[in-house]
């Protein structure tokens, strides 16, 4: 296993965003969905639900599977905040684990 | 079907499948769903992987998410294992059943394999008889024995 997120968090501290800069790397840096090694998804669970969600052929399902199965992670889609945000929400509602960040 | 007919799930045509699974197997399915239903209504520590962080370095964003979500998450499980429940005597199912079959199963295992707490070197055929989890690791492998049928059926529609 390498580099799960650990699930829940401490809650954040009373830090006050800086809204302009937020705001300004939300529009313009894309998002990130990236799945993370587990041992329990089956591989070819997670190669059908890359295909199925995403609409990618096998071959290519298949190397984003053997990516996070060996290296730890794979980027599996990228795009505005929304739109990965969704992305995210369909690979949980699969099981898998998958968390979003910006490049 | 017997206990050792060799497939429990068939393709038969294009988004049509035959599920026929042995009465011992359908018996435990029928015992596991009520206990996964049960629990889902509970914060128990073993449905994390169910409703995973989505912005890991972003807690109040991640709040907001899972504020979003949730009950939706929650709702589709629910549907998923009603369907295998309603179906589990098997006979000629959709595509949309058996996804949610595929769906149910991996709910569980993930479930019983947090609580067994596996690492990706557990053997399926390495049990040890003096542990007292060794029945539940038999139905966890069983689980994704099952599961792979499902995988294999609904990957050739793919």
């Amino acid at each position: 296993m390498v580099g799960s997120p650990c699930a829940g968090g401490t809650a954040p501290a009373e830090i006050q965003p800086d809204v302009d800069e937020s705001s300004e790397v939300d529009t313009d840096t894309p998002w990130v969905a990236i799945v993370w090694n587990d041992p329990i998804n089956l591989m070819s669970y997670v190669s059908y639900v890359f295909r199925k969600l995403f609409g990618y052929s096998q071959a290519k399902a298949d190397e984003l599977m053997l990516d996070v199965h060996e290296k730890g992670r794979a980027v599996v889609t990228n795009g505005p905040r929304e739109k990965v945000e969704l992305d995210v929400f369909r690979l949980h509602e699969h099981g898998l684990w998958a968390t979003m960040e910006q490049q | 079907m017997g206990l050792f007919s060799a497939r429990r799930v068939k393709r038969i045509a294009p988004g049509r499948y035959r599920i026929a699974l042995p009465e011992p197997e359908r018996e435990l399915l029928t015992t596991l769903v009520p206990q996964l239903r049960e629990l889902l209504t509970t914060d128990d520590p073993s449905l994390n992987r169910l409703f995973p962080t989505a912005y890991a370095d972003d807690p109040e964003r991640d709040a907001g998410y899972h504020a979003m979500v949730r009950d939706e998450l929650l709702e589709k499980r629910f549907h998923s294992l009603d369907v295998l429940e309603r179906t589990v005597e098997g006979g000629e199912v959709d595509e949309e059943t058996l996804a949610s079959w595929m769906r149910a199963l991996n709910d569980l295992r993930l479930v019983l394999g947090t609580r067994l707490d596996v690492s990706e070197d557990d053997d399926p055929m390495d049990i040890d008889p003096d542990d007292p989890l060794a029945p539940a690791w038999s139905i966890y492998h069983y689980l994704a024995a099952l599961q792979s049928m499902i995988i294999d059926a609904l990957s050739q529609e793919l």
